[in-house]
């Protein structure tokens, strides 16, 4: 697919409508990936005009922040806040929620102030504007629960923007025991990704899985790259791979749309 | 020699309260020990936040058992306490039923709501209490509640159970004497509880039923101007500080962690391509430590937080890694802020300034396998119902440890070098970021 550069459009005297933020899991997780491009489909599919900043765009510097290393975090962001400041950058889409938290409401001290959407946001706009239409062909009926990631929910009070969409693929959204504003963490925030847990008598992404599996869903909607890694490998390690899907939202409306 | 109880109890009265203000100044005092911080714009969402979730106790039902028992201790306490004001005038002038003529219809409504209110306050405590010691639910059992704490909060329990029945039983023996009309017990209030116990005392002498009153009454009184000094001393600081605590909350969206302005400086000077590398510091001085090792390097806010937290449990019951068998529990990261700082407080009392004690709050206190287990997710802080902030200790501290120490585990370590040089958190290469558009 073709993916234009905000360098290649401004080359050409344009500027598009939104950056797509895709973030490091977006552009070299495998897994990550695939949400990605489900994610550019959809967006080509609306006819957004939209570019991502490709080898220009560097780590928003969350993790590092996490973990406790300011400076490290603040290079990061001010390195990219130049970048985008360059391009005039007002309006960004991320399907990372990290991303979206750490652009939305760390930068701006920093300089760097923009329009921060998450995708399942930038979706739901599209579709009131319509620019874009959902089908409930695919999954109509299907028994689906999805996972509030941390920094979507709790940390950003964005609850009913994915769970719209899920009603509007004609499914049967059924609640964890954990959801909204008590929702579960799956245990990779707070760069928790990145290192072994501490020791305990569990994994969070066990804990979490089996508040999942619980509901019987033949689907579990997730809406954060991490929390996808980390529920897929809980499926796994429950073996219930072959019943149960992970699936980024964004990969559910490319599928119920062919795309 | 007739004025004898009333100086008694004027002097009661004020000792008590120049004690529990001396202390309320020891505690103003440690949590000024605190960094400034900035919380007074907003001030109208932060009246708000404290109406709605101090004096409206909004986040206490999202547990509905617990949470409506506490309402009506809360409504208890707060509606109780205008009949304090008739006892302590009563005390100081030698009155009885100071307001009742003034009152009327009003007096006997009152009071009849006010015994009411005792009952269903003692139902409430005895059920807390069986929640505790007779059902064991695991918050109030976990490894930080050992010792003092456990004690704490069935003292507090104890002395609203003593408290509530000593009132109930002041009004029981007056209703008594008021009814065989006994020269200064006037007609006054309506008993719907208590005169249900008056058949305890139905056959006593006037002269006992005197005592007894007479008992009951400075008992009551007395219990709760013990009850008010001890609130320094216990976890029950909350009743007041709820209503600070909730005003000078963070109000912006939960995952915006604060900016680091030191840091912003060295960043900008580090990009500017016209500063000089060996320049000193713009002011001289020397650059501010990075992060918290110990409770004065901790914000004010912080620290009153500390004191305010009453020890719930619910953070600790809804944090992911506590859930799980981790260390890491964000209650105990409240109760040792408290601990180091009260030590910090008696330090200073005694030695005049702080004399270093070779402790600190991290290791001491908060060891490190706590602070690498939290994943920032917000549980904590969401669960609080008087809007304490124990993520934000752990960041404070995990940026200690890191800026200050290098003690970060070596997989963030890692994850560090690999932002640093790559710009991703994993070993890629920067330029391949696109590479995924490439494939099918």
């Amino acid at each position: 697919m073709h993916v234009p550069t905000l360098a290649e459009m401004t080359s050409e005297g344009k500027k598009p409508e939104i950056l797509f933020w895709v973030g490091c899991a977006g552009s070299f997780d495998e897994r990550a990936k695939k949400i990605t491009k489900a994610f550019v489909k959809i967006l080509q599919k609306s006819g957004i005009s939209f570019a991502v900043l490709g080898a220009e765009e560097r780590c928003t510097g969350d993790p590092a922040k996490r973990a406790g290393n300011e400076f490290l975090f603040q290079m990061q962001a001010m390195a990219n806040i130049e970048t985008m400041n360059a391009y005039a950058v007002t309006k960004i889409v991320t399907t990372c929620p990290h991303c979206f938290n750490t652009l939305k409401n760390e930068y701006p001290d920093l300089g760097g102030k923009y329009d921060v959407v998450h995708h399942t946001q930038l979706i739901n706009s599209l579709l009131k504007e319509e620019r874009l239409s959902i089908s409930g062909k695919h999954y109509k009926g299907k028994r689906i629960t999805y996972h509030d990631p941390c920094y979507l929910g709790r940390a950003n009070q964005v609850y009913e923007a994915p769970r719209d969409l899920i009603k509007k693929l004609d499914a049967e959204l059924v609640e964890m025991k954990n959801c909204k504003a008590k929702g579960l963490c799956c245990g990779a925030g707070g760069a928790q990704m990145f290192k072994e847990p501490e020791k305990g008598n569990k994994d969070i992404n066990i804990e979490r899985t089996e508040q999942a599996i619980a509901t019987q869903p033949e689907i579990v909607a997730a809406a954060c790259p991490f929390c996808n890694t980390m529920l897929s490998d809980g499926i796994k390690n429950k073996e219930k791979e072959e019943t149960i899907e992970i699936k980024d939202i964004a990969e559910l409306i490319a599928t119920a749309e062919d795309l | 020699m007739a004025y004898l109880p009333n100086i008694f109890f004027a002097a009661l009265l004020f000792g008590s309260v120049f004690y529990f203000r001396r202390n309320l100044l020891f505690i103003k005092r440690n949590i000024l020990l605190g960094k400034a911080i900035d919380r007074t714009d907003h001030s109208k969402a932060r009246w708000a936040n404290m109406f709605r979730v101090a004096f409206g106790q909004s986040k206490m039902v999202s547990k509905p058992i617990s949470g409506i028992l506490h309402v009506i201790v809360y409504i208890g306490f707060v509606i109780i306490n205008i009949e304090l004001l008739e006892i302590i005038l009563d005390g100081l002038l030698g009155t009885h039923r100071l307001f009742a003529p003034f009152l009327g219809e009003v007096y006997n409504f009152l009071i009849a709501s006010f015994e009411i209110l005792a009952a269903l306050v003692l139902v409430a405590v005895v059920i807390f209490w069986l929640r505790r010691n007779a059902l064991k639910i695991q918050r109030f059992w976990k490894p930080e509640m050992k010792g003092w704490p456990k004690k704490d909060a069935d003292n507090i329990l104890y002395f609203e159970i003593v408290l509530m029945s000593l009132f109930l039983l002041m009004n029981a023996t007056d209703l008594l004497l008021q009814n065989q009309g006994v020269p200064h017990y006037i007609k006054a209030g309506v008993f719907p509880i208590s005169q249900m116990i008056t058949p305890l005392f139905a056959s006593l002498s006037v002269d006992n039923l005197i005592i007894l009153e007479r008992t009951f009454w400075w008992l009551h009184i007395t219990g709760i101007l013990i009850f008010l000094n001890y609130l320094y001393y216990s976890k029950h600081l909350h009743i007041l500080l709820a209503f600070p605590n909730t005003f000078f909350a963070n109000l912006d969206p939960k995952g915006k962690f604060k900016n680091n302005k030191t840091v912003t400086e060295e960043v900008k000077l580090m990009l500017d391509p016209n500063a000089d590398p060996y320049a000193a510091t713009v002011d001289g001085n020397v650059p501010e430590k990075f992060g918290a090792s110990d409770v004065t390097d901790l914000s004010w806010v912080q620290l009153m937080n500390a004191y305010t937290c009453t020890e719930c449990g619910r953070c600790s019951t809804e944090c992911p890694a506590n859930q799980t068998g981790k260390l890491l529990s964000p209650r105990k990261i409240m109760m040792d802020t408290r601990d180091r700082l009260e030590e910090v407080g008696k330090n200073i009392n005694k030695n005049g300034v702080f004399q270093d004690d070779g402790k600190q709050l991290l290791d001491s206190y908060i060891t490190r396998e706590e602070l690498w287990a939290c994943t920032s997710c917000n549980a904590c802080v969401e669960a609080c119902p008087v809007g304490i902030d124990p993520l934000s200790i752990i960041m404070d501290m995990r940026q200690y440890l890191v800026m200050e120490q290098s003690a970060a585990p070596s997989d963030l370590n890692n994850m560090m070098s690999n932002i640093e040089n790559n710009g991703a958190p994993w070993p890629f290469n920067n330029q391949d970021r696109l590479l995924w558009a490439n494939d099918n």
